[in-house]
């Protein structure tokens, strides 16, 4: 039986028998967040060897585990593929899902989960190999394309092709890695995926500098971690333990200043830090649950350039993940 | 009343009945509870998500489908292509179970040698390896489509598949067809009466190669008497790929091929127990009348051999079917990769579309196996 099946039976069972507390005291029960991520994605989740977890899903699955659990490290990862996923969350299998999962309208309102904020704006392209010498999208006309199954992308591509009145053949297979593996034995002509998926799978092919990210963009694709409908308290600690990075990257805190940060005057910072307000107690967290994911994994600003940024290998632009203040569409409301 | 639960009989059915209510209330506080959860969750249930909008592209389609169809219409397409793996697969399947099984018992100890070593390496490597094998080493192997391999001017072989010229449907197509099912049935009357024919005069008739010519020269006259006229529609190189004619993906390719070698293997093994379970007095006894070896393999032998092994064939057709749910590893479109994988991820109900594929084996296994039961039935030694 496939991976899928037995989850999905087990979504079945636990459904019928799960009779939860809510998600916040299980978490503290059991000591650690159980977070489920791709594993298998460079720049947003990765398992480098040596067992260490890294990338910018990952930090997000750390600041929940630090500002409920006071410690980033207390966090067990799940590895899932895209067709997993969400069945995973919907059972209780995992406490939270931060696995570049596209916030949409009909995932939001008919699967029993709820969209928590987004971490990266992105949006679907395409990669060729150079030799086609293809420049554009819409010299694509006949091409073959290798996919993930159960992803967005396969709707976009669907939508793209037809509104331009192209051919095409789908290839879709269940994870990341497979498609990888195809697209780099010729099976398809084209691998489309996320722009960022695309730099971060670019680097895991052999001969690197030979394929080229199209252009085009042909889709809106704001990722985001996902938590359970109906726990509301839960709802409220992973949305504003991702917008405390975001907020503290505005009010200049870094993961080296925090300590200072905390004694300074500034009203903003105080508040964010739980020196001065009730932030920490409103959402039923230790008043300093702002303070331990800054000091312990970094605001947003730190997060995307040690995991994405123009210094890896991945080499992305902050572009519209900037800041408010900076251009881009990363925005907290405020800590008041 | 202890007098009551005393005796053994009254006793047995009280806990029978206890057994069942516990299992209906077992069953009951399940099913009532995942309703509730599902909806206090505000996850959407019921089967409206078969008559929306998939706006996914398939490659392969034996029934017509575009992005505009329904999820109900991907249950289709998935289904026909879960059917299309079964049939070709234990048509194969069997065809090359029944040679390695005979050959397994060969005289010949290189042949025989050779046959067994086949059935120990791929009887003992799990099925889902030798998929993900083949398909890389026939992605791996194949050249890409601007070199493709070129058989017979119009045949190419290249990573992205098979592809061949199709003869439009037009009066020559449908007459050979035709001849063809007029071949086929003739053969079968042709057997029973050379049959009728040898228990009567004890003279045979050369069935097997009077078949052959029929399979041959009919459809060669129904070629004329359809008006000798052709139109292939040929694939060319166009763009990236080849377009027109038919094609057979990499996926099918590999995993045709893999559940092909890996289920004869088990059906081979159920042959040469069912020859080996023939008494050698059998043999002897086909000899002393002046059989044949061959006529005492057709006539003696496999009759009573093929009894002996069909219960255990049944059992591997069964697998094979549930098998190809693998293709979901290689991005073959059955019904696991399209409805359970991508429908199930863009609809997300779980429950139901995981119940309908359940559903779908269920009854697929079902029809086989009944339908092999009853030939089982048949074939039985009629004993009066």
């Amino acid at each position: 039986m496939t991976k899928l099946a037995k989850l999905s039976l087990a979504a079945i069972v636990l459904i019928g028998l799960s009779a939860t507390a809510g998600t916040l005291e299980d978490t503290k029960k059991q000591g650690f967040v159980k977070c489920g991520i791709d594993g298998a994605l460079p720049g947003f989740s990765e398992i480098l060897s040596g067992g260490k977890y890294v990338g910018i899903d990952v930090d997000g699955c750390r600041a929940v585990s630090a500002a409920v659990l006071g410690d980033a490290s207390k966090v067990k990862f799940i590895s899932l593929n895209a067709k997993e996923r969400l069945a995973a969350l919907q059972s209780g299998e995992i406490d939270l899902l931060v696995r570049n999962t596209t916030w949409t309208q009909s995932r939001d309102t008919t699967l029993g989960l709820n969209f928590a904020g987004v971490n990266y704006y992105d949006g679907q392209g395409f990669m060729v190999r150079k030799d086609l010498g293809v420049k554009s999208a819409l010299e694509l006309d006949g091409a073959s394309v290798c996919l993930q199954t159960g992803t967005t992308t396969e709707l976009n591509v669907a939508d793209y092709f037809r509104a331009h009145n192209m051919k095409y053949k789908t290839v879709a297979y269940d994870t990341n890695d497979q498609v990888v593996a195809s697209y780099e034995n010729g099976r398809c002509d084209i691998l489309t995926s996320d722009a960022s998926q695309l730099y971060g799978l670019r680097t895991k092919l052999k001969d690197k500098a030979n394929h080229i990210v199209l252009p085009e963009i042909i889709s809106k694709e704001p990722l985001g971690p996902v938590v359970r409908q109906g726990d509301d308290a839960w709802f409220n600690i992973v949305k504003w333990s991702f917008n405390a990075m975001v907020a503290a990257e505005e009010a200049g805190i870094t993961s080296k200043n925090v300590d200072e940060m905390k004694m300074s005057s500034n009203p903003t910072a105080k508040r964010i830090l739980g020196t001065e307000g009730k932030m920490g107690a409103n959402l039923g967290l230790s008043a300093d649950f702002a303070y331990q994911i800054i000091k312990q994994v970094g605001n947003y600003g730190e997060v995307f350039e040690r995991n994405i940024g123009v210094n890896t290998p991945l080499n992305i632009k902050r572009g519209i993940n900037a800041l408010w203040t900076k251009g881009g569409l990363q925005y907290s409301p405020p800590f008041r | 009343m202890m007098s009551a639960l005393r005796n053994q009989k009254v006793r047995g059915i009280l806990f029978q009945i206890l057994t069942v209510i516990g299992l209906v209330a077992f069953l009951w506080y399940i099913g009532s509870n995942t309703m509730h959860n599902i909806e206090q969750r505000g996850i959407k249930t019921g089967f409206e998500f078969l008559d929306s909008t998939a706006g996914f592209g398939i490659d392969e389609t034996p029934i017509a489908y575009t992005e505009t169809d329904t999820h109900g219409r991907v249950f289709l397409v998935g289904l026909s292509n879960t059917l299309i793996i079964g049939f070709v697969g234990i048509i194969f399947s069997t065809i090359l179970g029944l040679i390695i099984g005979v050959l397994r018992l060969s005289n010949n100890w290189l042949i025989r040698k050779m046959a067994a070593t086949y059935i120990d390496i791929f009887r003992n490597i799990p099925i889902l390896l030798q998929i993900l094998f083949w398909y890389n080493v026939v992605l791996k192997s194949l050249p890409v489509p601007k070199k493709s391999l070129e058989f017979a001017g119009d045949i190419f072989l290249n990573n992205r598949g098979l592809y061949f010229p199709q003869p439009d449907l037009n009066s020559t197509t449908i007459s050979i067809l035709v001849s063809l099912g007029i071949a086929i049935i003739s053969i079968i009357f042709l057997n029973r009466w050379a049959n009728k024919k040898q228990e009567n005069t004890g003279e045979d008739f050369p069935v097997f190669i009077t078949g052959i010519c029929m399979l041959i020269v009919f459809p060669i006259l129904a070629y004329f008497i359809g008006g000798a006229n052709f139109n292939f529609d040929i694939p060319a190189l166009k763009g990236f790929n080849y377009r027109g004619g038919k094609s057979i993906s990499p996926e099918f390719l590999a995993l045709t091929f893999s559940l092909v070698i890996y289920t004869a293997t088990f059906i081979a093994e159920a042959v040469r127990s069912g020859i080996e379970a023939v008494s050698k007095g059998q043999k002897e006894a086909a000899a002393s009348i002046g059989l044949t070896q061959f006529q005492a393999l057709k006539l003696v032998i496999l009759p009573q051999a093929i009894r002996i092994a069909i219960p255990p064939t049944i059992n591997q057709y069964l697998n094979l079917i549930k098998n190809s749910s693998l293709a979901t590893a290689i991005g073959y479109p059955e019904i696991v990769t399209l409805f359970s994988g991508t429908s199930l991820n863009q609809v997300g109900q779980a429950i139901e579309i995981i119940a309908m594929t359940m559903l779908v084996y269920l009854t697929i296994s079902l029809v086989v196996s009944a339908l092999l039961n009853w030939f089982n039935h048949k074939m039985k030694i009629k004993e009066r």
